[in-house]
């Protein structure tokens, strides 16, 4: 998918000035903040379990190239094939190969963000592959010709009268406007291409390393249709998912759904294992499984190694004040919220994304929900600091920043200094003690005024006091 | 108890009345307060801009200033938890100095959590009446706990009666240069903090952080609202509220 996170500030005033996205954002609050709040409290050694996930992750991670190989001789046991792929385009040629190499004309395809990275639908397409969305929410971007904006909720940007609208014009039936009714439409619609498909295409929320597994959770359903009726089935996802255990996909379980959707547990949670043995009701003749880097194992062993140990769940967008106020599609890319701030200039290159990773207050809401506990904000910072090194910062920022510590490490020219602009900001507020404008910081006074000092430093007045 | 008190460079420079309600709250509470006279800044506007370099030579000020009292106390949860939760991050492949500023962490505490978790004093020399309303700045909340202690100390208060507003905790959209750098999100996110305010019908508004408060009172008396008081919690608790 093109990067478009250059755009971001100017994607922000076109978000915010936006009432119907506003509309739509306003949901976020209820349905998964309230909502993980609200199961949450089920686990009861909550943070015992977060540091459990965690060091999952990180064991996996810390050795991540021998579980790879594990995960890779155990699936290929089973008769699956892993492919390895460094880049997205390797994506693309690895799915458009297996393919051609199985005769494939039309596909259907459960969520998969990793794809979404890869441009995959477009790159098949170009083969002449017939890509059908089967996700609710990507089957209406599909139909829209939008990109998520959400990694869990990709449609959470659109109300339901504009999905009624769609779905009028792309389906050309009567009009529809209650949920159960459209959705009822859109399975009518998609199960002839459940049925008919040559290849299902999904993610894979893990992998499985002792026993070769790919693990989705899902709840509608087409999970299951997509990666079981076809006879042949293509997971895709990244290199960071695997983990070493069943056991340990238990423990991080217990908390992605919770996390992502304020449920218990999801409807469906599909291990799939091998090919279609023989005896067997069902399941593909074919497994393919494509194994995707693209820049992650650059970060392994380094100080953002820590993002790797994302599992997906949405939980620091949600919980963002920043992604609630603008949605997903002004990040530009894949990935929005926190997490996207993070990983989209770490593998699309921070020179393509260089408002990401400042345009948060680090107030630190995402990183208390993560359950895998990444310190978000820490990343962040990080990310500002190597964006100095690289020369990035505006060089007006660096400047005043640099005075103001040389002043702050020389006391007594920061007294005269803050002595003098106290007093001149006090004249500029005038009786009502409020600055209208704040020149060279437009960006407070646009929108707020700036309470005027009271004129004297504490310094000043505690001298004053101790030696009257 | 010997106390250093931080006033920071907010409170010094643009409202000084918090720091000597800070004192005068420690003071009531038996504490000796010393205030450092050479004291600037705590570095974290260059620490959050990715300046290490920078926040690590005024952390090594700060410890030259304030390692030799008992207990180091500010009128701010994010500058606390600069020094509690990040000095120690900027010092860890330095065993030597980390270990002296883990001590020092240990030893510096957000104001109203030191009263109500350390000091303890009997009752407030605050006589504010009526109703106000109570924002939970971020760094405070969510690096230092700072959630109980400002709460129960105006409990102790007969007069005042808290009217909690929704998502008290939610960012008021400061985040220092943030606020500058993105003043249009800046301003939503103080936006939506401020309809929280005024839907309480409070009247008063306090938090423990000026950043924060500054941001809020910009927001509300540029949306035409004189009326609405913010106050840094210490001024309540001080009975410096007029």
């Amino acid at each position: 998918m093109q990067n478009r996170s250059a755009d971001f500030k100017r994607q922000v005033t076109i978000k915010l000035a936006d009432t119907r996205l506003q509309q739509a954002l306003s949901r976020l609050q209820s349905r998964f903040v309230e909502g993980r709040t609200a199961v949450i409290s089920e686990i009861h050694d909550l943070q015992e379990t977060r540091d459990a996930a965690a060091m999952i992750r990180d064991r996996a991670l810390d050795n991540l190239d021998h579980w790879l190989l594990h995960f890779e001789a155990q699936a290929t046991r089973r008769g699956a094939v892993v492919h390895w792929a460094e880049t997205a385009e390797d994506v693309n040629r690895i799915v458009a190969g297996i393919a051609e190499l199985h005769g494939v004309k039309t596909a259907t395809k459960s969520k998969s963000m990793v794809s979404e990275e890869c441009g995959l639908n477009e790159a098949l397409e170009h083969a002449g592959v017939k890509v059908v969305e089967t996700d609710l929410g990507e089957y209406i971007l599909q139909q829209a010709h939008e990109a998520p904006s959400h990694i869990v909720a990709p449609v959470v940007h659109k109300n339901k009268e504009e999905i009624s609208d769609l779905f009028e014009k792309i389906h050309q039936l009567p009009r529809k406007t209650g949920i159960a009714e459209l959705c009822r439409e859109a399975r009518e619609i998609l199960r002839p291409a459940f049925l008919s498909a040559d290849m299902g295409i999904s993610g894979a929320n893990f992998l499985i390393a002792e026993t070769g597994s790919a693990l989705i959770v899902t709840n509608e359903g087409n999970g299951r249709l997509v990666t079981t009726l076809p006879r042949v089935h293509v997971a895709i996802t990244g290199i960071e998912k695997v983990v070493p255990t069943l056991e340990d996909v238990a423990t991080l379980l217990r908390l992605l759904p919770r996390s992502a959707t304020g449920q218990s547990i999801t409807n469906y949670v599909s291990l799939l294992t091998g090919t279609k043995g023989e005896g067997d009701p069902e399941g593909p003749e074919h497994f393919h499984i494509v194994l995707l880097d693209n820049g992650r194992s650059s970060l392994l062993g380094g100080p953002m190694q820590e993002m790797l140990r994302c599992i997906r769940c949405g939980a620091c967008m949600n919980h963002c004040p920043v992604y609630q106020n603008i949605g997903g599609h002004a990040y530009g890319w894949v990935y929005p919220g926190p997490m996207g701030s993070i990983l989209t200039p770490l593998l699309g290159g921070m020179e393509n994304a260089p408002d990401l990773p400042n345009a948060s207050t680090l107030c630190g809401a995402c990183s208390v929900v993560c359950p895998v506990k990444i310190p978000l904000p820490d990343l962040l910072r990080n990310l500002r600091e190597k964006q100095l090194v690289l020369g990035m910062k505006p060089r007006q920022e660096t400047a005043l920043l640099g005075i103001w510590a040389w002043l702050a490490l020389h006391p007594r020219l920061y007294a005269l200094a803050t002595g003098f602009i106290v007093r001149f900001m006090k004249l500029l507020g005038g009786r009502e003690g409020l600055l209208h404008k704040l020149p060279g910081a437009s960006g407070w006074s646009d929108g707020r005024d700036f309470p005027a000092p009271q004129g004297r430093t504490f310094r000043e007045l505690y001298r004053q006091r101790k030696h009257p | 108890m010997r106390i250093g008190l931080f006033v920071t460079c907010l409170v010094d420079s643009i409202r000084p009345g918090i720091g000597f309600a800070a004192i005068e709250l420690l003071e009531a509470a038996g504490c000796e307060v010393v205030v450092p006279e050479q004291q600037t800044c705590c570095g974290q506007p260059g620490y959050n801009s990715g300046d290490s370099k920078m926040a690590r030579a005024l952390a090594l000020k700060f410890l030259a200033e304030f390692e030799s009292f008992d207990y180091i106390v500010l009128p701010s949860g994010s500058c606390a938890g600069m020094i509690r939760v990040h000095y120690p991050e900027l010092f860890k492949d330095d065993p030597e100095q980390l270990t002296r500023f883990i001590a020092l962490g240990t030893r510096t505490f957000e104001l109203t959590d030191f009263l109500h978790r350390i000091a303890k004093p009997e009752k407030m020399p605050g006589t504010f009446k009526g109703r106000l309303t109570y924002h939970d700045s971020c760094s405070g909340l969510r690096e230092l706990d700072v959630y109980e202690q400002p709460r129960a100390l105006l409990a102790g208060m007969p007069g005042v009666t808290l009217n909690e507003m929704v998502e008290s905790t939610t960012c008021c959209g400061f985040g220092g240069t943030f606020s500058v750098k993105y003043g249009e999100l800046s301003t939503r996110m103080a936006d939506n903090k401020c309809r929280h305010i005024v839907d309480t019908h409070a009247g008063t508004i306090a938090g423990g952080d000026l950043g924060c408060l500054l941001n809020i009172e910009g927001r509300l008396r540029r949306n035409g609202d004189h009326a609405t008081r913010v106050l840094h919690i210490a001024e309540i608790l001080a009975g410096k509220d007029m």
